[in-house]
């Protein structure tokens, strides 16, 4: 689903030359959730940025599905982005004039979806992340969790097919921080395609392979198995 | 010492014998630390040795030969409980000493020593998360699911120690790198080949001195 060939993302010139990414490659699949994890400024977010459309490598290809984002211009990625790639970030602001419903019905209604089909999408969303009974509630009537649940709702509503997460469990206690991470690998275990940014063990433990990034280039990676059988030696339980 | 009390604070419940035991433990603990049958036997000849338990009198003599706890036992059950557990002597744990020496014998590559372990522990973290994920955190599967948390928290408390000895072997590097060469100043220290990989935590202290 989600394919990078020998990345290279290289910010600024000369002297001031960063070389953010240095030839990596990474492929997520469909069902998958990989978790990235390095340093600051190791090259996490310039990499997430690459595979959501958001920015385009200085050498190298970034494949979403059958789409070459680096061969896309600039409305093609912003298609991309709208209809295929969901965005959790840390700092999601909801618009504080709408209420959680129209929130999330928002990015669907701007991708030309009619008032009905995209109510009825944003209220599944809403159902998703277990905030339905918000609907009609404004962003300033609810603690912290709740907004950062209905964002939520909102960069995962309708089908989207590859998911992308920044930190997302952000400055929220750590069950809320679960009741994200457990929507994010619901959604995955859907069908979609996940790539997660964090520096949290415990929510990069939610994913099924976890890359390690330094200094723009990938040091190491879990194996997608062994499996929970390895671990526990009593085998007690099937 | 966990399983003598682990025997004991069972038998509070009803008398039992030992391969009862052995199951009744690994339910409750989800099989995380198994207990032979051999075990559970040698552990209750001690307890009865000790006086702590006796098989109960007038059982089917054909059926095998069940616990239960004396007077001391009881007390002996009931005190483990309001008692800490001892945390004075730290248990032996090969990764601390292993990287105890990794950072004092010289020509060991302590960054890939730690990465290794991180990999090794966060697959760990991750395969214990996925049981969490199936274990329902309230009634016949709490307890289970709090062994569980204790084993997540453990591993995830490790690689947080990694990642700090990981900027700490950093730091100490760059500061061998600034006092060999005092005159050499901040402007260098990014071409300097020991502060190779110290893109940890450790940005930013390079030229304090």
């Amino acid at each position: 689903m989600l394919r990078l060939r020998r990345v290279t993302r290289v910010h600024g010139y000369g002297a001031a030359e960063v070389h953010a990414l240095r030839g990596v490659d990474l492929d997520v699949a469909m069902g998958e959730l990989v978790a990235v994890m390095g340093p600051s400024g190791s090259g996490k977010s310039t990499l997430l940025h690459l595979a959501g459309g958001l920015d385009t490598p200085t050498a190298g290809t970034v494949h979403v599905g059958r789409d070459d984002v680096g061969a896309l211009d600039a409305k093609g990625r912003a298609r991309l982005r709208r209809r295929h790639v969901g965005y959790v970030f840390q700092d999601l602001n909801l618009v504080p004039a709408l209420t959680a419903l129209e929130n999330v019905m928002l990015p669907l209604e701007l991708d030309g979806l009619s008032a009905r089909r995209a109510r009825s999408q944003a209220t599944a969303a809403l159902a998703e992340v277990g905030t339905d009974d918000l609907a009609d509630r404004f962003p300033d009537d609810m603690s912290g969790g709740q907004a950062q649940r209905v964002a939520i709702a909102r960069a995962l509503v309708g089908p989207r097919r590859l998911v992308l997460a920044d930190e997302p469990t952000g400055a929220l206690d750590s069950v809320t921080g679960e009741a994200v991470m457990r929507v994010l690998r619901a959604r995955v275990d859907a069908g979609a395609a996940g790539l997660l940014v964090t520096h949290d063990a415990r929510h990069a433990a939610w994913a099924d392979r976890i890359v390690f990034l330094r200094d723009g280039l990938v040091v190491d990676s879990t194996g997608a198995d062994p499996g929970p059988d390895h671990l526990l030696s009593g085998a007690v339980r099937a | 010492m966990s399983i003598r009390q682990g025997i004991l604070a069972l038998l509070t419940e009803r008398p039992m014998h030992g391969y009862q035991l052995r199951q009744e433990f690994e339910a409750r603990t989800g099989g995380t630390w198994p207990l032979n049958i051999g075990q559970a036997y040698t552990t209750l000849q001690r307890l009865q040795r000790d006086g702590l338990v006796e098989p109960v009198p007038d059982d089917d003599a054909n059926a095998p030969e069940r616990f239960r706890l004396t007077a001391a036992g009881a007390a002996e059950a009931s005190a483990w409980w309001t008692r800490p557990v001892e945390r004075t002597a730290p248990a032996r744990d090969e990764l601390a000493i292993k990287l105890a020496l990794a950072v004092t014998v010289p020509g060991v590559d302590v960054v890939a020593v730690v990465q290794r372990q991180r990999t090794e522990t966060l697959r760990a973290l991750r395969d214990y998360t996925r049981l969490k994920r199936d274990a329902a955190p309230e009634g016949p599967e709490l307890a289970w699911s709090l062994v569980l948390d204790s084993l997540i928290f453990a591993a995830e408390a490790e690689v947080r120690w990694l990642d700090h000895v990981e900027s700490a072997v950093a730091r100490a590097a760059v500061a061998r790198a600034t006092t060999r060469r005092p005159a050499a100043g901040a402007a260098q220290a990014s071409g300097d080949p020991t502060a190779v990989g110290h893109g940890a935590a450790g940005t930013g202290e390079g030229g304090a001195r």
